[in-house]
């Protein structure tokens, strides 16, 4: 149980500490470093009380594709280099302290509800039947994903089909003045439009025009 | 203090979805922090969906949790596509500079 503790909190203090860096930092790329090292301490977090599959896919998902996809756009677009003042402008910093006393807010609501809810004690007690059974997560989690969910899931394969071609054809632009190579030209070529013979006439030359 | 409950996995939710939206209105820089920001706000809402999935028995929370990764991934996907197309009709992204709408 200490062990369980020590764990939670190291990873949660270094949890908050890089989203606060995330937000906080002036340099770009700093800022998508500690988003990676924010989803690393989660997904350990996860994988801590037991969902296994989920701290993995998170690795996967977010450190693998989603963060990589952060950093390409930040260097693509050199927006790396604008080491700005957090509050560029006068006119902009009017948003911070309502900003801040939202987000504030929220915080408040949320530890009230938390704190102000009280558990029933047997609800905690009927339970872990999905961590003591003898099947793994990832295992309980398919059974239930590919039954249960299965509209869902294609749904949630409909969604990732539309973000890719809307990706494509958000980012896709037709070039003028390229030299391509163009396959359908090279098979469709016949040998009769490609080679001619001639009649060379001596000290003449030929002259080709192409 | 020692004995981790559901409460400390839910209050470490609400510290992170409050960074979220703090970002959200405190960045002035460009917008890909911002997009950054809503990330950190989905991983706050996983963290709790996760926390009661386990503490109550109920894998329909992990679920969830795989959907809302998908639809993170397809929103962080479009969202940078805008952003490039953003930044090479316009030239900047930087957040006061973007009032075409005049808001």
């Amino acid at each position: 149980m200490i062990a369980h503790a020590i764990f939670f909190y190291t990873f949660s203090i270094i949890a908050v500490v890089s989203a606060i860096m995330v937000t906080a930092s002036k340099n770009t790329v700093h800022s998508v470093f500690f988003l990676i090292l924010d989803f690393i301490s989660i997904s350990c977090l996860f994988i801590m009380i037991g969902a296994e599959f989920l701290g993995m896919i998170m690795l996967i998902v977010y450190v693998g594709a989603v963060a990589v996809l952060f950093l390409f756009v930040v260097m693509m677009l050199n927006v790396a280099q604008q080491k700005n003042q957090w509050f560029a402008g006068e006119q902009s910093s009017r948003h911070i302290p309502v900003g801040l006393i939202i987000s504030t807010l929220i915080f408040f609501e949320i530890i009230i509800v938390i704190g102000g809810w009280k558990y029933k004690p047997e609800i905690f007690d009927i339970n872990n039947s999905i961590t003591q059974t003898s099947i793994s997560n990832t295992h309980s989690l398919g059974q239930v994903l590919y039954t249960d969910y299965i509209h869902v899931f294609q749904i949630s394969g409909m969604i990732l089909l539309v973000a890719m071609v809307g990706a494509i054809v958000l980012t896709f632009r037709q070039r003028s003045g390229l030299k391509r190579q163009s396959y359908i030209k090279q098979i469709s070529r016949e040998r009769a439009e490609g080679v001619e013979v001639l009649e060379v006439q001596s000290n003449k030359g030929v002259k080709i025009d192409d | 203090m020692i004995e981790i409950g559901l409460g400390h996995y839910l209050t470490l939710g609400a510290v992170i979805f409050s960074i979220g939206v703090i970002g959200i209105f405190l960045n002035r820089k460009n917008i890909i922090v911002i997009l950054m920001s809503i990330e950190l706000i989905l991983l706050a809402v996983n963290i709790n969906l996760v926390a009661f999935s386990i503490y109550l028995g109920d894998l329909a929370g992990q679920v969830f949790t795989l959907f809302i990764l998908t639809v993170a991934a397809a929103e962080a996907a479009i969202g940078l596509a805008i952003i490039v197309v953003y930044f090479r009709n316009s030239g900047t992204i930087r957040v006061e500079e973007i009032d075409n709408l005049k808001g």
